[in-house]
């Protein structure tokens, strides 16, 4: 096992890497993130996770590698999902900045988590999801990326596993549930007005929180 | 993509500028957050309304404000809900301590961005009220879809309820009246052609030189159904009578009948429509006492119409025919 060459809390410095990693992500995929929503939606999906991550990485300034170790992650949680609130607009905006604010009232001054503490802050932020979008699982929406990575965040730590174990796990459900909307018929969200034509298209939302929590992967354990 | 702009990025931005300088002095355009207010605003006194919603539907919404309409409009990116923060500021600032109106298109987006603003407006201490208007037939209302859209209905609603509040109405009763003309009204609407979003650079969706798509809604989201394109006179039964059944509007009412452009069709051909809605609607015993065609609530360059029926009582048609005084509605001012 490698996990002894990561660190095995969440800190400051890796969700900053993490965030930064994620815009460019987001920026790298804009075009395909837009062609998603294009085919269910409105075609603004990538534009606008653009434009707010990229907000997002100019507020997280600082040194290229992060803030110091004993930074609370509340505060940096909060200022995330503030600035998506406000530069993403559309459904994506008040969903992802939900996400981030209810993780910073879970995470408050800690400036540490440990795996089962991160899987508690993450279940808080999709419940946020959930309560802002009204989302229910198979509804064709992000929360089916969400939903199950939150779950197996919490198994892993629960059996023991490390922080990058359980993030990977994290990310394979995220991925299974992305995958899984394709044969869906939407049931909110612009693409419920398709009806049966929304099945047969991968959920842009789903997508880009698969994004999400891959990124994590390779470096929310391992901020360097 | 060929269109009459400097960069696609740009275009909200360059489009409230050139707002700002054409209408000085009638409207005051707020950046860092975009907002749009009367000149005049707060009216002390008086319900503030304030609506908003993605750009690319132009006049709707910031060519509505003015005395007998809007106190504020909220311009998003193209397509896309404005912010929180925007609808915090323009409440803010246009409340005139009677509290205000938000006026909400039943988009997701728009609803949730919409509501976050409310908590935020309530957290500083502000009384207002929302309402949200529904009113596309094509759209099935079930648990198992976002609702039905809110399209031609807002225009009629803010119009209404704005010369409501000019009156001295008071909060409630300008929000009840927004939900009368809601529950009153029902939409529907046809594309020939899809739109092409400055950032896309291509058409939203692709449809056929014989084809349309019936139900569209007003961002080319698609609709009930694709059919070849038929005359006037056949698209024109199959909105009205998707409209009519479904309040439903019956022999003896009296209807104000709006014919909207979705930004692409020439007004020849929205008097050709509203003259085969008359037609229509006479055929029913179903009085047309009040009229409204034109390009108000558009879909950038989409090509196509929508009709909109709202059932009048003489409350109605008093407040629909008061003064109102905006760029893009203006009579008896």
């Amino acid at each position: 096992m490698s996990a002894a060459a990561h660190a095995d809390v969440v800190t400051a410095a890796g969700v900053t890497v993490w965030l930064r990693a994620f815009a460019a992500e987001v920026a790298t995929r804009r075009d395909e993130l837009t062609a998603l929503d294009a085919a269910i939606g409105d075609a603004d999906h990538g534009v606008n996770m653009d434009r707010g991550m990229q907000a997002v990485a100019a507020k997280l300034a600082g040194p290229a590698d992060g803030p110091a170790q004993d930074v609370p992650l509340g505060p940096l949680f909060k200022t995330a999902g503030m600035t998506l609130v406000s530069t993403v607009g559309g459904a994506a905006g008040p969903l992802y900045g939900t996400l981030f604010l209810e993780m910073g009232k879970a995470a408050a001054d800690r400036t540490t988590l440990t795996a089962a503490e991160w899987a508690g802050v993450v279940s808080a932020g999709v419940a946020g999801v959930q309560m802002r979008g009204k989302a229910e699982p198979d509804d064709k929406t992000m929360v089916d990326a969400l939903l199950p990575a939150a779950e197996a965040l919490r198994a892993a730590a629960g059996s023991g596993a490390s922080l990058a174990e359980a993030l990977s796990a994290a990310a394979d459900a995220a991925e299974a549930g992305m995958r899984a909307t394709t044969p869906l018929v939407a049931r909110k969200g612009r693409a419920s007005y398709l009806g049966e034509r929304s099945a047969g298209h991968q959920d842009p939302g789903a997508t880009s929180s698969w994004l999400l929590l891959e990124t994590a992967v390779r470096t929310l354990a391992d901020p360097t | 993509m060929k269109k009459l702009i400097n960069r696609p990025e740009d275009v909200v931005r360059d489009e409230l500028a050139g707002i700002a300088l054409a209408h000085a002095g009638r409207l005051v355009v707020h950046t860092d957050p975009h907002w749009i207010a009367r000149a005049d605003a707060p009216v002390a006194g008086k319900v503030a309304l304030v609506s908003g919603g993605g750009s690319g539907h132009e006049p709707l919404h910031g060519g509505f404000v003015g005395p007998g309409m809007l106190d504020a409009a909220c311009p998003g990116e193209v397509f896309t809900s404005p912010t929180p923060d925007q609808m915090l500021a323009a409440t803010q600032a246009v409340d005139g301590g009677a509290g205000s109106l938000h006026i909400v298109k039943n988009y997701t987006g728009d609803v949730m961005n919409f509501e976050m603003a409310a908590d935020l407006a309530r957290d500083e201490g502000l009384s207002l009220e929302q309402v949200v208007i529904d009113d596309d037939v094509a759209v099935k209302d079930s648990l198992y879809t976002a609702g039905r859209r809110g399209v031609g209905a807002t225009l009629l609603a803010e119009k209404i309820c704005g010369a409501a509040a000019e009156e001295g109405r008071p909060l409630a009763g300008v929000a009840g009246l927004c939900r009368k003309v809601n529950e009153t009204s029902r939409s529907m609407g046809v594309a020939l052609t899809s739109c092409t979003t400055p950032m896309a650079g291509r058409p939203t969706f692709g449809l056929g030189d014989d084809e349309m798509e019936v139900g569209v809604g007003i961002h080319g989201e698609p609709g009930r159904e694709r059919r070849p394109v038929t005359s006037a006179r056949e698209v024109v039964e199959t909105l009205a009578e998707a409209v009519v059944d479904d309040l439903p509007y019956r022999s003896g009412d009296g209807v104000l009948a709006f014919v909207n452009g979705m930004g692409g069709t020439p007004l020849m051909e929205l008097y050709i429509v509203y003259g085969e809605l008359h037609h229509f609607l006479e055929e029913r015993g179903i009085t047309i006492a009040r009229t409204l065609v034109g390009s108000y609530v558009t879909s950038l360059d989409m090509a196509g119409c929508s009709i909109t029926l709202l059932r009048l009582d003489d409350e109605l048609t008093r407040l629909w025919d008061a003064p109102v005084d905006t760029p893009g509605l203006r009579w008896g001012a």
